[in-house]
């Protein structure tokens, strides 16, 4: 036991001592303080950077460039009134807020803030917890917080919650598979699963980083489906506040409201410290020859990137409008998961030899245009336009068709 | 290859204005300057020599559309006449829950007795604070609205509330532009002709501006005046925020 522990973790290399669990008790309480701070920063950061980009002032009120409107909600979502409604699935509906936020804390207890540090002659590994399966246990949590936004729907009794947590369990379906496929393709890489090993296996310069060393299409694989994973926009179909009134959250009220929101704002930040380590290093960077503070420029480098891709979510939210539905659907179904498959292919491919992954590159090029074949023929099924080998289907029907077949009593 | 690079003209679009400046005033803290002709609450003026305006015709009242004016009038007593006509309003309540500031009471008022201040930032807590009566709607000795305590003051808010519906054209004849058609007012004295399209009008007597220049700190750089870009427009910028409205009170 103790050998499976120190294996993964040198602090626990000369047995498990009072010591040893203190540390680990301090470790976890900065964990969930540097978590917990950072979404009140996250918060007040989006809201501050996606009014610039709309022009407007956002949050100013509390706190020198109104840094404390976060705590301001938190207070007024405690003081109101907590209601569950009179359809509800009590029990579920209860449980379902803290299924979405656990696994949010759990993914980033993975994440290596920074390098190691020596306490009290323990070696001390920035970050919570090291455990082998490390990167499954990211994409287990990510399974999990799904269950948190289906069951938050299901058991408000109400029609729009569930038609959003069947959307919700879709898309999670989906990009689950594109997201695994990109997480092999790095595993194949490193031999590892732990978080650390795949931090350590990308250091000595930005030529090792993942999202060189693999091709830019595993991290740009991986950025969308991580995107959709966590129902932020484009990808909102979920809470599509146009569709579904307000998502799978519509019936909650209070601090239960609140876990909701705290939780995806967690999950940005997570999942934006997740692809830093996978594809850009995690705390990697330029260290200079600092005295005694040389510890700290790898948590610096860290924040750096983690900020950048906050940032860049709140981009993308300003910038792009929501898929729809269909489209969701086709982008991860018809794209995604076969981009990702091709590409893990080529990497193995590479990883054994270069005449393997030549075979490889050709093999997913033939797939390719076979795939793409068969897409323009299902299109042609269901339009009728095309040269259709299968009988047509009839189109699909998009919403504007809809609506004008209610309005003009046009046929189709 | 174009097209491509087409799908992250949003993005630099959206990265571009977080550097432009924000329309958002925060509001009960800053204040937009008001119109001149913003419709606000009435007030009853009074001549020169501290006469009433209102001689109790009723007309406003009459053609109220929403009821709101009651007036009474009532003979100026010979030894201290109150107006400088037959008869005075007596009674004159205007209720603020009903009124929709049109201004028509101002256009139908024969003395421009009554007329409207640009104050709109008001409510109240009780509905009998809602009905105006004559001695919270006459002007004060200085010839300024009274500042009740449920409404929002601020500086140069109070000046310019005589004489403006008198339109300086009526029925759109350009001939009566930059005409004066408005009798004296207290402690302003006749007022200078509104701005209208003729030349002879003085801006700076009537505060008008505008709203090129009013709002050109949020224009898109190609759209502002040109005697408001660059070194020029800071010069004149920094002019128009040095104190000069007259007849303010601090």
């Amino acid at each position: 036991m103790n050998q499976l522990l120190a294996s993964s973790d040198p602090l626990f290399a000369h047995g498990v001592t009072g010591v040893v669990l203190l540390i680990v008790l301090i470790k976890v309480l900065i964990g969930f303080a540097v978590i917990m701070g950072s979404v009140t920063i996250m918060i007040w950061f989006e809201r501050k950077a996606i009014s610039d980009m709309q022009s407007r002032i956002g949050p100013q009120r509390w706190g020198p460039f109104g840094l404390f409107q976060t705590l301001a909600d938190g207070l007024k979502l405690i003081a109101k009134e907590d209601l569950v409604p009179a359809e509800a699935d009590r029990f579920v509906f209860k449980l379902a807020p803290y299924l979405v936020l656990v696994p949010a804390f759990i993914t980033f207890a993975l994440v290596p803030l920074g390098g190691t540090m020596h306490i009290a002659g323990h070696t001390v590994m920035l970050q919570v917890a090291n455990p082998p399966m490390g990167i499954l246990l990211m994409l287990a949590m990510s399974g999990v917080s799904v269950y948190g936004v289906m069951l938050a729907g299901w058991s408000s009794g109400s029609k729009y919650p569930l038609l959003s947590s069947v959307r919700a369990s879709a898309q999670m379906i989906s990009y689950e598979a594109a997201l695994g496929m990109t997480v092999v393709t790095i595993i194949l890489a490193t031999g590892s699963l732990s978080t650390h090993n795949i931090v350590a296996a990308q250091a000595g310069g930005v030529w090792h980083w993942n999202i060189i060393r693999l091709g830019i299409v595993p991290f740009v694989v991986f950025l969308i489906a991580i995107t959709a994973e966590l129902n932020r926009p484009p990808f909102d179909v979920v809470e599509a506040e146009s569709e579904l009134v307000g998502g799978f959250n519509t019936e909650y009220s209070s601090i239960r409201f609140g876990i909701f929101y705290l939780a995806e704002f967690m999950n940005t930040i997570t999942m934006s410290a997740i692809i830093v380590t996978l594809f850009l290093g995690g705390p990697a960077g330029w260290v200079p020859n600092v005295p005694h503070l040389r510890w700290v420029f790898p948590i610096l480098w860290f924040v750096a990137k983690v900020t950048f891709f906050c940032f860049s979510y709140i981009w993308f939210r300003a910038s792009l409008p929501r898929f729809r539905y269909d489209q969701v659907m086709d982008l991860g179904w018809k794209r995604l998961i076969p981009l990702s498959l091709g590409w893990m292919l080529i990497v193995a491919g590479f990883l054994i030899a270069p005449a393997w992954g030549f075979l490889m590159a050709s093999l997913v090029l033939l797939a390719w245009i076979v795939l793409t074949r068969a897409f323009e023929l299902g299109q042609g099924r269901e339009g009728g336009t095309r040269d259709a080998v299968l009988p047509t289907v009839g189109e699909r029907p998009i919403p504007g068709r809809v609506i004008r077949r209610f309005t003009d009593g046009e046929q189709s | 290859m174009a097209k491509l690079f087409d799908f992250f003209g949003g993005f630099k679009l959206t990265l571009a204005h977080i550097g432009r400046p924000t329309v958002t005033n925060s509001y009960p803290k800053v204040k937009r300057p008001k119109q001149p002709r913003q419709h606000g609450r009435h007030v009853l003026n009074r001549y020169e020599d501290g006469m009433e305006k209102c001689i109790g015709c009723e007309l406003c009242a009459g053609v109220c559309p929403a009821n709101c004016i009651y007036v009474r009038g009532l003979d100026n007593p010979p030894d201290h006449p109150v107006s400088p006509g037959e008869r005075y309003g007596y009674v004159y309540e205007i209720n603020y829950l009903r009124c929709i500031h049109c201004d028509l009471c101002v256009e139908a008022c024969p003395t421009q007795a009554i007329t409207e201040s640009k104050m709109f930032e008001f409510s109240f807590s009780n509905r009998s604070d809602a009905i105006y009566t004559k001695s919270e709607l006459l002007v004060d000795d200085q010839g300024f609205p009274q500042r009740l305590p449920w409404e929002d003051w601020r500086e140069g808010e109070a000046a310019m509330t005589g004489g403006w519906m008198r339109a300086t054209s009526p029925a759109g004849d350009a001939s009566f532009e930059g005409v004066v058609q408005w009798t004296a007012d207290l402690g302003e004295g006749i007022r200078a002709p509104e701005a209208g399209q003729s030349e002879n009008r003085d801006d700076e007597a009537t505060g008008s501006k505008q709203l090129r220049t009013v709002f050109s700190r949020h224009l898109n750089p190609e759209d502002v005046p040109l005697d408001q870009r660059g070194l020029q427009g800071l010069v004149s910028s920094v002019k128009s925020k040095l104190p000069h409205r007259r007849g303010d009170k601090s």
